[in-house]
Order: C-alpha cells, then structure tokens, then sequence
C-alpha cells in the first residue's frame, strides 16, 4: 500500500468506483495486446493512452490552474510535427525521434512562455481569446508551409526497425512483434508521464497553483507571484502536450493537421476534461477513455436508432452527428456536475 | 469666488493616439506599395473589409462591456443569422435577380430584418436558459458557451447539411466601380454604408439616450445603477438580445462577403473577432472599431506587400498592440 501511494504521490483515487474504474482502465490497457486482438481495438488502446496524457496536461490548466487554453492542440501539433518531420526528413532512426522530440519541448515551451507573457498579464479571459487566435494562426501555418509540413495532406514516415510489425521480440505464447511493442512503448511513456503531472499537482507548486484558482487576490496577499506561476504551469502543460503529440506521431506513423491542430480536436480535449472531471487527473483518465470509446463505438449505437423514426430525429442521430449529443452532455454537465465523473464518484476528504 | 462660468467639471482629456494609428499605418505602407492607384485599392478594400468585423464584432463587445461574460456562442449566432438569411434566397430569387438597386436593396433589407429576428429571438433563449445560471463565474462561461457552440454548429448542420451552400450576391451588388486606376467592389461601399449606419446608431444610442446612460453606468458601477432602481438584469437581457441581433446582421454580411455559407463560418471569422476585441480594448466600442479597420487594413497591406506573412500580421499586430498596452487600445474603465 507503501509503495502504491508513494507512487500516486499520495493522491490516490479514493472511493471504491472510482477506484475499480481506474483498476479495469490500468489493467484493460497493460493488457491490450492480448485481451483485445485486431487492430482496430490496439488502435483504442493507444489513442485512449496518448490522450490520457493531453487530457491530463490540458486538466493542469484548466483544473488546476484555473485558465481556459484554446491553443493546447498547437502544442500537440508541435510535438506531432517534431517527431514526425525529423523521422521523415532523416529516416528511422532513434536519434531522429529524440532530436525531433527535443526541438519540439523547446518550441512548445519558448512559445507558451510567450504567450503567458502577453496575456496573462492581465486577466484569465484575455488568455482565451488570445490562445484561440494564435492556436488558429498556427493551424493554418501549418498547412500553407506545404513544403515542410506536406500541408493538408501531413506526413507519412517509417519508424524504426524495432517498431515495425516485422520484428519480432520473442517467440512462442509470449511473442511480441514491432507493433506490439510500440504500443508498450506508448503506454509506459503515457504512465510516466502521468504519474509525473500527478508528483506536479500534488508538490508545494501544485498547492499554489490551486490557491490561485480559488482566490487570485489571496495567493498575491500571500506572496506568490500569480504571473509566474501560471507562466510555468502554462510551459509544463504545454511541454507535456508536445510529448503527447511525438507519442501520437509515433504510433500512427503520420503527422498532419487534422489529426494534431484542428479545432476539433481542441474541443474534444475540453469535452475529456470536463466530462471526466476538472481538477483530478483521474479525470482526465475517465473522460478519455469514454471519450475515446465513445467515438469508436457509440457510432453504431446511433447508427442502429437513426433506422427508426421521423426524418429529422434521423439526421439528429445520425452516427455523425455523435458530438451534439457530447455537447449536450457537456453543457449539463457543466451545471449540474462541475466536478465531473470523478468529483461524483470521489469521496470527500 | 469665481463666478459659475469659470467652475469647469474636470473632463477626462481625451485619448486620440489610436486613432492616429490607422491613419499611420496607411501612410507607412504608402512607399512600399508604391503605386498610388494600388495604395487606394487596398486601403478603400481594407476599410470596408474592417466595416464587416465590426459589425460582427460590434455585438460581442458590447456584451462583454456591459455583462462581463465571454459569449462563444457568438460565432453560433453570427453562423445562425447567415444561415436564416439563405432561407429567403428562394422565395426572394425576384427580387434577387433583378438588375435593380432598389430590389435588390429590399431584399438584402428583408434577410437582415429576419436574421436580425431569429438571432436576437434565439439570444433571448441563450441568455435565459445557458447564461444566466453562471454570471460571475468566467470559467464556466467560457465552457458553457463553447458547449452552446458545438450543440449550434451540429444543430445546423443536422438541419442544412454539412456541405458548403452558394450564396450568390444580389445582380446590382456585383462588380466593382471604377474611378480612374482605382477599382471598389460595390458590395464593400455597401458594408461600408452599413457599418457607419451601425457604428453612428450605437454611438447615438451610447451617448445620447437614457437607455445608453444605462448601460455606461451599468458597465462602471452596475450595484450603483440597481440601487438607483433601475432593473439591471433587464438591461442585461436587452443588451444581449441586441448583442445577439447585431451578430445575425453581422452574419448576414459576411455570407454575402464570402458568397458562401458552412457551418463552421461563424467559427471561422470569431477568431478575427476576438483579434479586433482584444486589440480595442474589451467592452470598448470605439475601440472595437478602430482595431476592425486596423486589422483589416494591415492584413491587407501585407497581403499585398508579402502574403506569405498576411496569416502572421494578425498576431504580430495583436502582440504590438498589447506590449504597448496591455489591456487593448481603450481599456473599459473598471476591468
């Protein structure tokens, strides 16, 4: 038990639900390979684990810091693009991977540290407005720089050796092949860093960052210097979103906009966030795992209501339109459970 | 003691710096375009181009002046108003196709009146039914109206289909006027004509009415304004709904702009908006309208002079602005 809070940094899930909730999540993911076969459900299993980390790093800002960011997918757009353009511009070779991943957390960092600057400074709602305007800019730079960025159509690029589907790590009832242990790769980068945003959240830095969400006035009287600490919570959340973005790189071996900077996107992260609970991280767990879920397989669902019923319920179940009814949920959960999953099912302390 | 006349009230001196700055940046770019025909193109096109920002703009501010709330959903309206007015293309193809100014003014005046109804109709719902549970708490106005945003979008296009609809612009609207070397779109005079109209009917209504008395008490000291009986959260009400309409209006212009509507439209063109409201200063309508021209005539300019840079002038010219002052050209008094 030690040894289990030591790692959770001592913030640990609390409330049995939950608790079991996040122990079906931990373990459906550590076993993946083999308890779902086919492609489509390790696909899940990984984009459920690279947006836990998103979903988590956006929560530091939102939940824990108290700013709404708009510009969180530009930051998983630059760690996408790092790793994926230094692969495709100097082959498969790990090195590309570490030097792109590197070029990435300086850009995201120096680029969040400039933006906090600017709009920070003044009140919470300038950084909203500002972040979706350059988070858009950057959209769209992205697509217009087609000869680095490949443009609309983004970049296909070949992974090391060691994660290709033709290597193969042992044989027998435990063979692993490349795939296989690109998705473990993802998955213990995900853990880390997540337990590590989780070690962040609950320092003396964490305790801060959340009296300056209750109270700004408070936390200056007290001392602390409201700009700096939400410049920094600003960098290392955008510093981690970028990590997310090199593991989505790797694991779909494409980096493009559609995938990494649209609005979408961002919307999808808040939708994770706040669904699962703001201000727990477990929630961030949740919300992507629903989330992810959701958009795989809820699909069918309203595929098989929009078969019965009148014209315009058909269109409004339409499995394409899945995101108005998340909006929906969005909106009441918003009133009616600002805490969220988590903060329902959490106990009090 | 001094007689009565020589007893002045202190006035506030007036801060005329930014106005100078659109005139200046027109003059800077003057050698660089070179040519004085091109230089009048651009500007006169940049001008009427900042005339559609501000209207669309217009309503988001004064919203936010007086409420103190964020309105996402303000790219829904802006969507909702362009779409309303596409529903009357076809019964309204008459008037439309004439070659007649007049008709084809009436028309344009119908599409604004029924958009102007539905979005100021739907922003009474928003207000009472989204807004009104989370004044004073920012953070969740802010996710709540994003949520009304995505439900609006995914409405819309459950409604009108996800697919790019074509809206062409009235016969006598098309074209440009020519003067010399210098060529005008006509329907950028007429944005121009609307924008004043718009511009001169909220400075009027600011200044010179009770209603407008109200509402600049109300954004200084809204507790002073209720104890003086006046019911704020009607003005509230009014305000949004009229927040609201001038979206719809704004709406409707930019369709016709773009001669096109998608649903993403209204999206599209709030992140210029929250550019422009940024630069102005929040809640300021003077300012509102100078940074639209600003925005509009600088993008412009570089587009002209260096269109790899035209998406970055934005920012860059954002970035300036808030260095030099860090809440925007005219910063409401009290925020």
């Amino acid at each position: 038990m030690r040894f289990i809070s030591v790692i959770l940094s001592g913030d640990p899930p609390r409330g049995i639900v939950l608790s079991t909730l996040l122990a079906l999540i931990f373990v459906g993911l550590t076993l993946a390979p083999f308890l779902f076969p086919g492609m489509v459900a390790l696909n899940v299993a990984a984009k459920i684990c690279y947006f836990v980390v998103l979903a988590a790093s956006y929560d530091l800002l939102l939940g824990y810091t108290g700013i709404v960011s708009f510009a969180h997918t530009m930051f998983f757009g630059i760690g996408g693009y790092g790793a994926g353009l230094a692969l495709y511009n100097y082959g498969p070779s790990w090195t590309a991977i570490i030097v792109g991943t590197i070029a990435a957390l300086v850009l995201a960092a120096a680029l969040a540290l400039v933006i906090g600057l600017l709009s920070l400074r003044v009140r919470a709602i300038f950084f909203a407005m500002i972040t979706l305007a350059v988070g858009s800019a950057f959209s769209i730079l992205a697509s217009q720089l087609s000869m680095i960025t490949g443009g609309e159509d983004g970049r296909t690029f070949r992974l090391p050796a060691e994660l290709r589907p033709s290597f193969h790590l042992f044989d027998g009832a435990f063979a692993i092949n490349g795939r296989e242990l690109n998705y473990y790769l993802i998955f213990f980068a995900s853990l880390i860093l997540f337990l590590l945003m989780l070690r962040i959240v609950n320092s003396p830095f964490g305790r801060v960052l959340q009296a300056i969400r209750e109270n700004e006035f408070r936390a200056e009287a007290l001392g602390y210097r409201i700009v700096v600490y939400r410049s920094i919570a600003n960098c290392l959340a955008a510093a981690a979103a970028a990590l997310a973005g090199v593991l989505s790189a790797i694991w779909l071996r494409y980096t493009g906009p559609a995938v990494t900077l649209s609005f979408d996107t961002m919307l999808d992260i808040l939708l994770m966030v706040v669904i699962g609970g703001m201000g727990t991280l477990y929630g961030a767990v949740i919300g992507a795992t629903i989330f992810v879920l959701a958009e795989t397989y809820l699909q069918y669902l309203m595929a098989m209501m929009s078969h019965t019923g009148m014209p315009l319920l058909v269109r409004l179940f339409d499995p394409d339109r899945w995101l108005l009814w998340l909006g929906v949920l969005f909106v009441l959960s918003v009133y009616f459970f600002p805490a969220g999953i988590v903060g329902r099912l959490r106990k009090r302390h | 003691m001094k007689p009565a006349a020589e007893l002045k009230l202190p006035v506030q001196r007036p801060d005329i710096i930014p106005l100078l700055l659109v005139p200046a940046v027109a003059l800077a770019a003057l050698p660089l375009v070179g040519s004085l025909s091109t230089w009048v193109t651009l500007t006169l096109a940049g001008l009427a181009m900042g005339m559609i920002i501000f209207i669309v703009a217009s309503g988001l501010t004064l919203v936010f002046g007086l409420m103190d709330v964020l309105n996402f959903g303000h790219g829904a309206f802006i969507t909702i108003g362009a779409y309303a007015a596409g529903l009357l293309v076809a019964p309204l193809a008459g008037w439309l196709q004439a070659d007649s100014f007049a008709a084809n003014s009436g028309a344009l005046l119908l599409m604004i009146a029924l958009a102007m109804l539905v979005t100021g109709v739907i922003g009474y719902a928003f207000e009472r039914i989204i807004i009104i549970p989370v004044y004073g708490q920012p953070l969740k106005q802010i996710l709540v109206t994003v949520g009304g945003l995505i439900v609006a979008q995914q409405i819309i296009i459950a409604i009108f289909g996800p697919v790019q609809i074509p809206l062409t612009l009235p016969t006598a609207f098309r074209g440009s006027l020519i003067f010399g070397d210098v060529a005008v779109e006509r329907y950028r005079l007429i944005a121009v004509v609307v924008g004043l109209v718009i511009f001169a009917a909220m400075v009027l209504t600011l200044n010179r009415t009770k209603i407008g008395l109200l509402i600049r008490a109300g954004v200084e000291n809204p507790e002073m304004v209720e104890a003086l009986g006046y019911r704020i959260r009607r003005l509230f009400v009014g305000v949004f709904v009229a927040g609201s309409a001038l979206a719809g209006l704004g709406g409707v212009m930019w369709g016709f702009y773009r001669e096109a509507l998608t649903p993403a439209m209204g999206m599209d063109v709030l992140v210029l908006v929250f550019i422009v409201v940024v630069i102005g200063g929040l809640g300021s309508v003077g300012g509102c309208f100078i940074g639209a021209l600003l925005v509009a005539v600088t993008a412009n300019y570089t587009g002209f002079l260096a269109p790899k840079l035209a998406l970055g002038s934005n920012i860059l010219l954002m970035a300036l602005i808030l260095l030099w002052r860090s809440r925007g050209l005219y910063p409401v008094a009290k925020r």
